[in-house]
């Protein structure tokens, strides 16, 4: 069982390596932030995986984190994008 | 019993490998920016759920059972309010336009 979970890891891995390689090759700053929530998902995924392979369960706390983390990433993302979008339209509008 | 759990494992983390697989596909595959954060969001979401659910019968106890389960419900919740809020922040004029 567990040289199957590894493999099954290694290719979510390899799944989203390919995907952050695609992503991180586009200029928009919002691609960017999508391979942020790529590894974010894709990561809990592989060290669920492995953690499960090689019976160490602290792992998973490694795992949470990581899901956490993306999370409040994505958050600081928008509140900046939304924060220069207020300064465009104050700067057009006048207001 | 302990082979068909061994079987469930192997199936579902299967498929959840596989929604990874398309998820990839999606990315590399899908115009712009807002289809391409549909395809990350479901389908790796769903990936991940079937990962969780195929590693459930290995986990040792319950309670490490239960933490699996709930880490996958906030990567589910956040998932879906951050898809919201990307989308919200690239689509150029609110959401009625």
């Amino acid at each position: 069982m567990a040289s199957f979970l590894f493999g099954a890891a290694g290719f979510v891995l390899t799944m989203v390596a390919l995907g952050l390689v695609v992503i991180l090759q586009r200029p928009a700053e919002v691609d960017h932030m999508m391979a942020a929530q790529l590894l974010g998902t894709g990561g809990v995924a592989i060290l669920l995986l492995l953690a499960t392979a090689t019976e160490t369960p602290p792992v998973v706390d490694v795992a949470l984190l990581l899901a956490l983390f993306a999370a409040f990433a994505a958050v600081a993302f928008v509140r900046s994008a939304s924060d220069r979008q207020g300064e465009i339209s104050k700067a057009t509008s006048g207001r | 019993m302990s082979l068909a759990l061994d079987i469930f494992t192997v199936s579902a983390v299967s498929a959840g490998a596989f929604f990874f697989l398309a998820g990839t596909v999606g990315l590399l595959r899908f115009p712009d920016a807002l289809t391409r954060l549909h395809a990350l969001t479901k389908v790796d979401n769903l990936g991940l759920g079937l990962v969780v659910l195929g590693l459930l019968p290995q986990a040792n106890g319950p309670f490490s059972a239960l933490k699996l389960v709930s880490i996958w419900l906030l990567v589910q919740l956040s998932g879906a309010i951050v898809t919201q809020l990307i989308a919200g922040a690239i689509r150029p004029r609110g959401p009625h336009r």
